[in-house]
């Protein structure tokens, strides 16, 4: 009891003693230097995130040609957008753009993956070529493409020649167009291919021996243990994939300008236009909020589903 | 992650087809063919790139492609190089990509930092959002940016690119670090903490020379991306002294659009150094994608 007391009286001494240093200080001056290092972050969060969504959510609603001062403009803005027949068709043409060029890209790049997983010699080789295209400067590579699909001269038709098919218009015939690009973007299948192939070695041995011993042929190994063990992979791919396909670019503006007749009219160069070129700051804020709650609803949806096939080893549920 | 273990052999593959040697190699083979067939379909393109830049004036048309020129003429890229003040694009592209990569550097490891090794309030909400900005759509923030940059006078100037890479350097970066510092033992910490060390003197002097091959994947990424970088500067510069070279490309292709030859050996010129930089630092690129790939989890 005694020695409880002198125990319980000695403390505050030795806080005085040490000035007001121990314990609890040491965690807030812990917790102070976490906020000052992440406060560049904070700041740039703040000034370049935060801020510009709040200010362009209220562009939305205002009439802005930069050289005029901005009006406060209602709902002209959406009124406009309903009569804009080039919006529904700008998102007609990325859907179908992404429809098709995420799957393929996907699937392409896990093909790829599996194949380089195998292990063959010289596989270091045929990763780093496989690799390579995605890491082209996108204008380059959209001027190559350029000329690739030229109707008379193009190395596309040069290879139709060898397989005996008739030369085509590529770029310039309304219904190849998306799929033209979309050839073009399983050519960039590098970085999925990475991701895919981290995931690949990152599946435990193990299961595949257990496997084996219980009599799985390839596929079902393939089917029972790769696919659920990558899911997570796949999903991360997935996900990005939508999200950048959404967002396509540099290769329409470069390449076809949204056209032949506006079939390869994406929405991100729309917005461009609309923002850069008519200078039309409050409308094309609006198309760009549409395609910010597109985006999140695919990644809302996709956070909900995933829960049903994504499989996390070492998760608890 | 690294070449080793690509090498072994994992995941399905013909390799389970039987135990046989004999079998094996067969499929192996196979494997072989299958990856030559890709890499054909990957390299072609380039190839074409590289043949087409080499031909002499008016034989870039011909057709069916004749894949060696009749000559290889050199000139073009002398000319490419020559016809737009190029080196001017080039220093402003190297003023963007290293200062950018000075602010990413520092601002990106000490928020690692922050996010992995102190504990405070809130952070782990923090960290969720600033994930989150990943998904946001690059025009949703670029229109009240460039209302943002306009006010300030910073519109065909290269500040929009290098300044805003002093705070935290991206969701990316930030998150590729924070998980290299989570495979530092805390012990060293302690141990910078028992001798008398602060928190950021720890950051400084023990932690961030030791996160050496993560600073590298990140410089490495940075460079290729500021280096192919075209939407921004396409939106925020406008004179021709200003230009990077993504836009000086365009503007060669806008100008001579009939000089395909050159226009080739202009986007060979823009390509070589990154597949230079790819192919001696290989092992980053890989390793930095691959991590990205957990930024899911």
């Amino acid at each position: 009891m005694a020695l409880m007391d002198q125990a319980v009286t000695a403390r505050p001494a030795q806080q005085a003693r040490h000035g007001w240093r121990p314990r609890l200080t040491l965690r807030s001056r812990e917790a102070l230097a976490g906020y000052v290092s992440i406060l560049p972050w904070m700041l740039g969060f703040v000034v370049f995130s935060v801020g510009p969504i709040a200010f362009s959510f209220v562009l939305m609603f205002m009439k802005w040609e930069i050289i005029t001062p901005p009006q406060w403009a209602g709902l002209e803005n959406f009124r406009r957008l309903l009569a804009d027949p080039l919006v529904p068709k700008s998102l007609w043409n990325t859907l179908f753009y992404s429809v098709l060029a995420v799957p393929l890209n996907l699937v392409a790049a896990l093909f790829a993956a599996v194949m380089l997983n195998v292990g063959v010699r010289g596989t270091n080789v045929y990763r780093a070529l496989i690799y390579l295209p995605s890491q082209m400067p996108a204008v380059a590579s959209s001027i190559l493409w350029f000329f690739i699909f030229s109707p008379t001269y193009g190395l596309a038709n040069g290879i139709l020649g060898w397989l005996g098919i008739p030369p085509q218009k590529w770029l310039w015939d309304t219904d190849l167009v998306k799929p033209s690009l979309v050839l073009m973007a399983i050519w960039g299948l590098g970085n999925a291919m990475i991701i895919f192939l981290a995931g690949l070695q990152g599946i435990p041995d193990a299961l595949y021996e257990a496997a084996m011993i219980d009599g799985a042929g390839t596929w079902r190994l393939f089917v029972h243990i790769t696919l659920p063990m990558l899911s997570p992979s796949i999903f991360f791919n997935l996900t990005m994939g939508i999200i950048g396909s959404f967002q396509v670019f540099t290769n329409v503006f470069m390449m076809t300008s949204g056209g032949p007749g506006n079939a390869s009219l994406m929405l991100v160069l729309y917005i461009y236009r609309n923002a850069f070129v008519f200078f039309r700051m409050g409308y094309a804020s609006l198309l760009a909020w549409i395609l910010f709650a597109i985006v999140l609803v695919v990644t809302a949806i996709q956070l909900r589903v995933s829960r049903m096939w994504v499989y996390y080893e070492g998760e608890v549920r | 992650m690294n070449g080793s273990v690509v090498a072994r052999t994992r995941g399905i593959g013909p390799g389970f087809l039987g135990g046989r040697v004999a079998r094996r190699r067969l499929s192996h083979l196979a494997v072989h063919v299958v990856l030559l067939l890709m890499v054909a379909a990957s390299s072609l393109p380039l190839i074409y790139m590289v043949s087409t830049s080499l031909k002499p004036n008016g034989t870039e048309y011909e057709f069916p492609i004749r894949w060696i020129p009749q000559r290889f003429a050199w000139e073009n890229y002398r000319i490419a190089f020559q016809s737009i003040p190029t080196l001017v694009f080039l220093k402003n592209t190297l003023i963007i990509a290293l200062v950018s990569l000075v602010g990413e550097l520092l601002t990106a490891s000490l928020a690692a930092y922050g996010f992995a090794r102190l504990r405070f309030p809130g952070r782990d909400v923090l960290f969720m959002l600033m994930m989150s900005t990943l998904m946001l759509p690059f025009f949703v923030t670029m229109i009240p940016l460039f209302v943002l940059y306009r006010t300030l006078g910073w519109v065909n100037t290269l500040y929009p690119f290098t300044v805003p890479a002093f705070f935290g350097g991206g969701p990316v970066f930030i998150f590729l670090l924070r998980q290299f510092y989570l495979t530092l033992p805390p012990e060293l910490d302690d141990a910078a903490r028992i001798d008398g060390a602060g928190f950021f003197r720890t950051w400084w002097s023990v932690l961030l020379p030791l996160t050496r091959p993560a600073l590298a994947t990140v410089a490495i990424l940075s460079l290729v991306h500021h280096w192919n970088d075209f939407t921004g500067p396409l939106i925020l510069l406008n004179s021709e002294d200003r230009f990077t070279l993504a836009l000086g490309i365009r503007l060669f292709r806008d100008q001579y659009r009939t000089y395909f030859n050159q226009t080739m050996a202009y986007s060979t010129m823009m390509t070589a150094p990154v597949i230079t930089v790819f192919f001696i630092f290989q092992k980053y690129f890989i390793k930095g994608i691959s991590m990205t790939g957990l930024t899911g989890r």
